[in-house]
């Protein structure tokens, strides 16, 4: 299990750096899906299958495949990288010091050097998860899905000059 | 000790069930091409196949030393990464599902149950949806990586098509999971082994998911022929219009992965068609031990065989649809179909519970 999910996290790592730091947009995109599937693997190790099911149909499956066809349909090539942001450039690295600082504190003050105990095992079945989310999260739920219809119709309105 | 063996136990037994499987979904791949263009030549008052073998038998195996040996022709503008890419992965998401699939019952040997399947997950039929959804992106980055007119069309095409149609496809399914209560393809199967009752006429008919769920069986299949690219649906390789579509530019086994795989789609969208509507391997098994193990997995192959020979029939039948008929069709009649069947089979399933 253990050799698992480091090999899955440093995957989901080298991807993610790869989606920042490629500048053909394809590969960002592509590299993007290996990132939102080895997350879906890490869900699986932890036991909770039906969230790493929903991650890939969702995620990888659903939005990306948009995000490559915008990228087929312009049929962009390289970015042309722009040097325009000179406050990014000083104040970057030393602000991703800081962050990481922090980030580290926090992590050393909450688990320190034996790591996070292992969490109550919880119930992720399907039907475990389809009852929180239709009592307890019910609103939650509903309200996620009208800001969802609210933003389709905010597309079809900007992207239609006439309705 | 005892755990030891039990692990090497279950290795050796996975490895030698995904070897068996590789190998009869290969053969069966092969030969439902020859199939393909044997029942497709009748139906055209033509022969088929015939010089290779008898009756042509020999064919499938002539057409694969073919592919193997004939020259592999990458064009001077593609996206060389991408379009290398593009047919492995066709290839890895078709034969992917076929590890949950459970092909018939279980039986003992030696001490240990053995389950005539890969693996059982508790969340299967969405594996098989999740890997379906990804494969999506073989289509789509061949069309984009060839660099050229007709595939990035085709892929275009074809990546639309597949998304709306997979709507269609996960949702006429829905029904049936709502009866059955469970993710799981075995559980699902086993629900059906009852009979709708035990004297008269009834006793005759199983209790099977497709006579209780007519519609979500109409709109499953018919989104599952446009997921898989087949007639009447195969407008992103319509020969009249795209040439061959996304894989245009692909030749020797680039293009035989890309063909492999879409019999192999077709052999998947079959079984969860037996599995979910037709009782899978359920069916009159007798006789001694080794035949009730046997026989139930006859019956599994024959559904799926029906279902394949249905697709060809099809194909020797239908035209083929034009693009915006085919997304009207898809958009305004079948997802609204589907939508209705869950809504109605959730108030009946509500009421008999109640």
């Amino acid at each position: 299990m253990g050799v698992l999910f480091y090999i899955a996290a440093v995957v989901a790592v080298i991807a993610a750096l790869n989606v920042v730091l490629r500048q053909t947009p394809v590969y960002s995109a592509l590299s993007l899906i290996v990132v939102l599937a080895s997350l879906a693997a890490i869900y699986l190790l932890l036991g909770a299958p039906l969230i790493a099911m929903i991650q890939v149909i969702v995620y990888a499956g659903a939005i990306m495949v948009l995000f490559v066809l915008v990228i087929m349909l312009l049929n962009a090539g390289r970015e042309t990288p722009s040097r325009g942001s000179r406050f990014a450039r000083w104040a970057g690295p030393p602000l991703l010091v800081v962050f990481f600082a922090e980030f580290a504190t926090l992590v050393w003050k909450q688990f320190g050097l034996a790591g996070p105990a292992a969490p109550a095992a919880l119930d992720a079945s399907p039907r475990a998860v389809g009852q929180l989310l239709f009592s307890s999260y019910v609103l939650p739920f509903e309200v996620t899905s009208i800001l969802i219809l609210v933003a389709v119709l905010g597309a079809v309105v900007l992207a239609k000059k006439q309705l | 000790m005892a755990t030891s063996s039990s692990t090497g136990f279950f290795l050796l037994e996975t490895v030698i069930k995904v070897v068996v499987i590789l190998f009869v979904l290969l053969t069966s791949i092969a030969y439902l091409t020859w199939l393909e263009r044997k029942v497709i030549g009748h139906i055209q008052s033509r022969w088929g196949p015939y010089l290779v073998g008898p009756h042509g038998l020999l064919q499938p195996l002539a057409d694969g030393l073919k592919f193997m040996f004939k020259e592999d022709i990458v064009p001077a503008e593609v996206n060389r990464a991408v379009y290398w890419l593009a047919p492995f992965l066709a290839f890895v998401m078709a034969f992917l599902s076929i590890s949950v699939i459970p092909f018939g019952g279980s039986f003992m040997l030696a001490g240990h149950q053995i389950a005539l399947q890969i693996t059982d997950l508790n969340v299967g039929l969405l594996f098989v949806f999740a890997v379906t959804s990804l494969g999506v992106y073989s289509v789509a980055l061949a069309g984009w990586s060839s660099n050229s007119k007709y595939p990035l069309f085709g892929g275009l095409r074809s990546s639309a098509q597949m998304i709306s149609y997979e709507i269609s496809l996960s949702l006429g399914v829905i029904g049936v999971l709502m009866i059955a209560g469970t993710f799981s393809l075995r559980e699902i199967v086993e629900r059906q082994a009852t009979l709708w009752s035990h004297t008269g006429f009834l006793s005759l008919l199983p209790r099977w998911n497709v006579f209780l769920q007519p519609v979500g069986f109409l709109v499953y299949f018919t989104a599952a022929i446009a997921e898989t690219n087949r007639v009447p649906f195969d407008l992103p390789e319509g020969e009249t219009e795209l040439v061959a579509g996304f894989h245009t530019e692909y030749s020797s086994f680039k293009f035989a992965m890309f063909f492999m795989s879409e019999y192999a789609n077709m052999v998947t969208v079959s079984c969860i068609a037996t599995l979910l509507f037709f009782g899978g391997w359920l069916g009159p098994a007798f006789g001694p031990g080794w035949l009730r193990v046997i026989l139930p997995v006859f019956w599994f192959a024959l559904k799926v065989f029906c279902f394949l020979f249905f697709y060809i029939w099809v194909r020797g039948t239908l035209p083929r649809f034009r693009y915006d008929q085919l997304m009207a069709f898809g958009w305004k009649f079948l997802l609204p179909l589907a939508l209705l069947n869950i809504l109605v089979t959730s108030f009946v399933v509500a009421w008999l519970s109640a």
